[in-house]
């Protein structure tokens, strides 16, 4: 199967250039300090942060004096996939999906204004179709927003692959990830430029490695600033509602 | 806009599982026509026409044609006709032949990349207003045909508003379609629509056109007959027998000496399964795969010794001919008889398009009639056509299109015209078409990836590459090669060893991995050689010019460079991309002549004479090591210069440079097979040479003894060693025969990939290397391309991709060309049998032979002058009486006819000359001269009235393995 048609279109239908439709939602529970729902195609996850809090259980021993311990949690929902899951966390692969997590999160977050404190942040991926990772990132990053943690800017994910040996595409759906061809998933801070994590799947010439960032780092730009919107719409809208202050359309507060 | 796909897929462990996609819907997507005002599409880009040239006599008015998909799938053959120009293609279409056929997918693709063709493709299945969701209950072809119609529809009222109005200008919409349902369907929504048969035949050019319309859903006259044949069980009774174990799956063989009898290859079976008759038969055609039924063992019969030829009238729709079998089959004796079964449907046919001739018939002016396919085991094909009066003079192609169950053949239709019966030319074409070898000329698409002249080397290319311009490099070939793919050089050192390097054209640096050039290059996988014609696996340009190390000219190439000690001994290796200049290109001769020549003492000679010198002992230590030296006769023909015809048969004569050459291509092949295999140990392509099992070498061992000579075959050395003993002193040729034999008990090499097996399974019988693949002619052999990225990826001057890392699209490439090598030879021997025959047309001739093989009614002879082999019959033809009776003796391998007695490797003399009586199958004749045999043999040089009749090639496939028992594996 061609990831790419003579017509310039991908199997789902989307030019090389384009991300999948995505929907977002903040401040979808209200138990938790922050939660937000995101829907990247069909790929749907939802993040839920608590915290900053006191470090609890073997946190307490771990926390470091000086800045805040991250702790972070990914799982499928037993149902998210086309099979059944058997375990919905604690796999090697949810494990390792963790650790990835928090070293994206962690540079964003500025852990230095919560020394001696515990920031847990939860990802349920509910629909699996690709790009779970750069989903989880991006539900994540909304809810920190929405916990009000520090944060030096938005980490936002998205992920690349190479067709046909040389036109590079972004955002890749499920279908294109296991019909082969390489797949580059990047995690950046969008606005200063910075790499917090990169991966990669299967081996593509070094040679191609410039466009296939370039469009994956496109990639993480554009959905910044769907990010940003939802944001600024979402203060703006609970702002309005609980009369905190004025906030005009921009979204400034007078 | 989006909406999503669902849909149900059992995976292949039985689950069902539910999958969800999405699918977006556009709309960026234009309609490609130069008449439109409102889609944004650069004009350029724009494919439809706006001012037609309508010369249907069905339609009035200007139209663009839309075709369904079961148009593409049975009339691809008239598509591909001029014709046909401004259509759109849908991807429903597009998606659906991808699915159902892909060498049809692949003649559409090469359409619609023909600019001139006007062929738009229109993704109607992103499209916003033409998507149409699948109705409940509505099945996956009715919703298509749905989809085919909507963006019909919508093209006719996106195209309105941009059109002046009046009935004679508008340009219309046709839906093409041999879908009855379908047509009605139309219709009723107010759309334009007709059979490809009318559309056809309004045309033009219609007679010539019509000839080549698929008869799949033609209705023979006179429907209510009988029908001949029984029904084929449906794919699912298929399915559910061959589960239950009540039927078999298999290849169906059809026999070449009888039209009634056929064996099914079925996996896991010892012998092949008979099946014989009409009925048994039930429409299969060669290389089918068929659901079987084994009848009970009561019913089994022996296959019948008779040979039957279809009948040359056409009796009409009746079968017969059973009598004569029935009652042979009386007659087997109970040992004889074999597992017998039935073929009850058909899993997958295997048609393609077949070369013969049509068979004359009484009525001039029927438009049906019968042809005759040069394939023997392919029944005869019943066609319509108008051309007959001057088609049956020619060899022409048909393709089958379908065959009901009333017709005594298969129903087909005539594709094209190849030239006249017995010209050259046309015979070659046959024989390409019968070894399935792609020969049409490179499509457009693929020539758009070659390189533009003028071809400069930039300062990038050399900043990439070692400059080896200034080393004396040369190239040794033979006579008249234009595509010249290694070159050599050879210094000595300061340290007194030796640099020697092989420089193979760089052709990876040219066909870049998955374009057109490159999918093309590794269908083709090989280059052909005809006696008199090359038939390129990649385009001239690159073979003959831009890859060809030709002498001074700057080339890139691929270069791997030793270390040697003075004994041969590699020191070190090194592999890079490099630029050469070749001083010379030489040929076998030239170099010959030039290292012989004390008086010259040139670099190029110099480095000749090293090359030399360590070939020597390179090739003394890999004989020791128990490399085979083989022999099979190879002739070569000096061809008349104009007329192309071979005025003279010469053996080819082998050179010291020839096995110089030889020495060092085989060293850069074995390293560089270790260097990529442990890079790549998964996915390396390699190629290998299995041990043939010990029964394969039985008629060698067999007679050798005969002559008391043992020949072991224990291992390939003590092979070799054997065959060097092997020496009479009164036949020079009995060494060289032997070799023959032994050649003919070898097993074909092939490639694979090293995945796939395991290490001990890599090695080379013949060259006694645990390790081997090629690397020195890319651009003749697909396999080298793959070798030289691989290697490239090696060492960093070039990038990997996808596919050639997959070991199994490795394998499943490796299939490819191990296929085409195969039919590549026999189309080379073929090509060769058929100069013979050129060759023997006017002639008569006496020549010296051997007794080869003794068979129970014939003789083996080899003529070492021609190469050839062919058969003395020593009895008659069926149906007469023979005047000279001779005595089989199995034990001995002899014949014998009172004094006279033919053993193997005996010389005889016999007459060679061409029985020209059957228009589709010459045979080169063979009369005994010497010995005399009253009676029987001929006074040399003297026509004679006796014919003992052969065929080459049909004599060489029955030849080693018995008949009727797998070959093992």
């Amino acid at each position: 199967m061609d990831l790419l048609s003579d017509q310039g279109l991908r199997l789902d239908g989307r030019r090389p250039d384009e991300l999948r439709n995505i929907r977002c939602k903040m401040g979808v529970f209200n138990q938790a300090d922050g939660s937000a729902y995101l829907e990247q195609g069909n790929t749907k996850v939802l993040a839920t942060v608590y915290g900053p809090h006191q470090p609890r259980g073997q946190a307490r021993n771990r926390a470091p004096h000086d800045e805040a311990f991250v702790n972070c949690q990914y799982s499928m929902a037993v149902f998210s996939t086309g099979e059944r899951k058997n375990r919905p966390r604690g796999d090697r692969k949810s494990q390792e999906m963790s650790i990835h997590l928090r070293q994206a999160l962690v540079s964003a977050i500025r852990t230095e204004l919560y020394p001696r404190s515990q920031l847990d942040i939860f990802v349920e991926v509910l629909q699996a179709d690709g790009g779970n990772y750069c989903a989880c990132v991006n539900a994540a990053t909304l809810a920190l927003v929405d916990a009000g943690v520090g944060m030096r800017e938005y980490a936002v994910a998205c992920s690349a692959s190479l067709a046909n040996g040389e036109i590079p595409l972004v955002d890749i759906s499920h279908l294109e990830e296991s019909t082969g061809g390489p797949n580059l998933t990047v995690a950046s801070l969008p606005i200063s430029g910075q790499v917090a994590l990169m991966e990669m799947s299967q081996r593509f010439h070094s040679d191609h490695l410039p466009k296939v960032l370039e469009r994956a780092l496109e990639g993480c730009k554009d959905i910044h600033r769907i990010l940003d919107d939802t944001v600024r719409k979402h203060v703006e809208e609970t702002g309005r509602a609980s009369g905190w202050g004025q906030v005009d359309r921009a979204g400034i507060v007078l | 806009m989006l909406t999503t796909k669902t849909f149900l897929k059992k995976t292949k462990r039985g689950n069902i599982l539910k999958i969800v996609r999405e699918h977006y819907l556009r709309d960026d997507i234009w309609c490609g026509s130069v008449l439109c005002k409102t889609c944004s599409m650069k004009e350029r880009e724009k494919t439809l026409e706006k001012d037609l040239d309508h010369s249907s006599s069905l339609f009035s008015f200007p139209h663009y044609l839309v075709l369904d998909t079961n148009i593409v799938l049975d009339q691809i053959d008239v598509l591909e006709e001029n014709s046909f120009e401004n259509v759109i293609i849908l991807q429903t279409v597009l998606e659906e032949v991808k699915h159902r056929s892909s060498p049809v997918y692949r003649r559409l693709k090469d359409i619609i990349s023909n600019p001139d063709r006007k062929f738009y493709v229109f993704v109607n299945e992103h499209h916003k207003d033409t998507y149409v969701e699948r109705k409940a209950g509505e099945s996956v072809n009715d919703r298509n045909d749905r989809a085919i119609r909507v963006a019909t529809a919508w093209y006719a009222s996106h195209l309105a508003p941009s059109q002046p109005k009046g009935k004679n200008k508008h340009v219309s919409i046709v839906l093409l379609t041999d879908d009855a349902a379908n047509r009605q369907k139309a219709k009723d929504e107010g759309l334009i629509s007709c059979s490809v048969h009318d559309y056809v035949s309004s045309l033009e050019n219609a007679p010539a056109l019509l000839d080549k319309l698929s008869k799949r859903n033609f209705v023979l006259e006179g429907n209510s007959k009988e029908p001949l044949f029984p029904l084929h069980l449906s794919p699912k009774e298929i399915q559910d027998g061959i589960k239950a174990g009540k039927l078999l799956q298999g290849t169906f063989l059809a026999s070449r000496e009888n039209f009634l009898e056929g064996s099914v290859n079925v996996e896991g079976y010892e012998k092949f399964i008979l099946v014989q008759g009409h009925a048994g038969l039930n429409r299969a055609v060669d290389g089918d795969t068929v659901a079987l039924e084994l009848l009970p063992e009561s019913e089994w019969v022996a296959p019948s010794d008779i040979v039957l030829e279809d009948a040359e009238e056409d009796p009409g729709d009746i079968l017969d001919d059973e009598a004569k079998m029935e009652k042979e089959k009386q007659k087997a004796k109970k040992v004889e008889r074999e597992p017998t079964g039935k073929v009850v449907g058909i899993i997958r046919r295997k048609w393609r398009q077949y070369c013969g001739i049509l068979q004359p018939s009484q009525d001039k002016n029927s438009i049906r009639h019968l042809f005759m396919p040069a394939e023997r085991k392919i029944s005869k094909i019943r066609i319509e056509t108008r051309q007959a009066e001057t088609l049956k003079s020619q060899r022409i192609i048909v393709a089958i299109d379908s065959w009901p169950r009333t017709s005594r053949y298969p129903l087909g239709h005539f594709v094209r015209a190849l030239g006249n019966i017995g010209d050259k030319n046309t015979e070659n074409e046959v024989l390409l078409l019968e070894h399935d070898v792609p020969h049409s000329k490179f499509s457009e698409q693929v020539l758009s990836f070659l390189p533009k002249l003028p071809w400069v080397i930039t300062d990038a290319d050399l900043e990439r590459r070692v400059d080896l311009r200034n080393i004396t490099i040369c190239s040794v070939d033979p006579p008249g090669c234009t595509d010249i793919d290694d070159a050599l050089h050879c210094r000595e050192l300061e340290n007194g060893n030796y640099e020697v390097g092989v420089h193979i054209a760089d052709v990876s640096h040219f066909i870049r991995p998955g374009n057109a050039l490159d999918k093309e290059a590794a269908l083709r996988a090989t280059t052909v050689y005809l006696v008199d014609k090359r038939i390129d696996m990649v385009p001239e340009l690159l073979s003959s010019n831009l890859c060809s190390l030709r002498g001074n000219e700057e080339r890139f190439a691929f270069s791997c460079i030793w270390e040697l000690t003075k004994d041969a001994t590699i020191v070190n290796t090194k592999f890079h991309k490099s630029v050469i200049c070749s001083k010379a290109a030489l040929t076998y001769g030239e170099a010959q002549a030039r290292i012989d020549d004390k008086t010259l003492n040139d670099d190029v000679v110099k480095s000749l004479r090293g090359l030399n010198s360590l070939a020597k002992i390179l090739k003394k230590r890999r004989i020791e090591n128990g490399a085979l030296v083989l022999a099979s006769p190879e002739i070569r023909f000096q061809v008349d210069s104009e007329t192309h015809d071979p005025i003279e048969v010469v053996a080819k004569k082998m050179l010291e440079t020839n096995s110089m050459v030889e020495e060092f291509m085989l060293l850069a092949n074995i390293s560089v097979a270790q260097k990529i295999v442990e890079e790549f140990p998964e996915c390396a392509m390699l190629r290998r040479h299995p041990q043939p099992p010990p029964t394969n070498f039985e008629p060698l061992v067999k007679a050798g003894h005969l002559q008391g000579f043992e020949i072991n075959v224990e291992s390939g050395k003590d092979l070799a060693e054997s065959l060097d003993k092997a020496v009479k002193s009164d036949n020079p040729y009995f060494n060289t025969m032997l070799r023959i034999m032994a050649t003919r008990c070898m097993m074909q090499a092939v490639y694979f990939a090293s995945g796939m097996l395991q290490k001990d399974e890599f090695f080379h019988y013949g060259l006694a290397c645990p390790i081997y693949t090629h690397f020195t002619s890319p651009i003749r052999r697909y396999a080298d391309i793959i070798v030289h990225r691989l290697l490239a990826a090696c060492i960093g001057a070039d990038s990997t991709y996808p596919e050639l890392l997959d070991k199994r699209k490795s394998h499943s490439l490796c299939h490819n060309l191990n296929y085409r090598n195969r039919m590549a030879q026999y189309a080379g021997r073929a090509s060769v049998n058929l100069h013979t025959h050129l060759f023997f047309r006017n002639r008569v001739q006496d020549e010296q032979g051997y007794v080869l093989y003794v068979r129970k009614n014939a003789l083996q002879i080899l003529i070492p002058k021609y190469g050839l082999e062919g058969t003395l019959y020593l009895a008659p033809p069926k149906g007469q009486i023979a005047k000279v009776n001779f005595t089989y003796n199995e034990e001995e391998q002899s014949q014998s006819h009172g004094s006279i007695k033919f053993r193997v490797f005996d010389p005889v003399t016999v007459q060679l000359s061409l029985d020209r009586r059957n228009v589709q199958h010459e045979k080169l004749m063979l009369l005994l001269v010497k010995p005399e045999i009253p009676e029987f043999s001929v006074p040399s040089q003297a026509g004679s009235q006796q014919v003992e009749a052969m065929d080459v090639d049909e004599v060489k496939d029955v030849a080693p393995p018995p008949k009727r028992q797998k070959k093992s594996k």
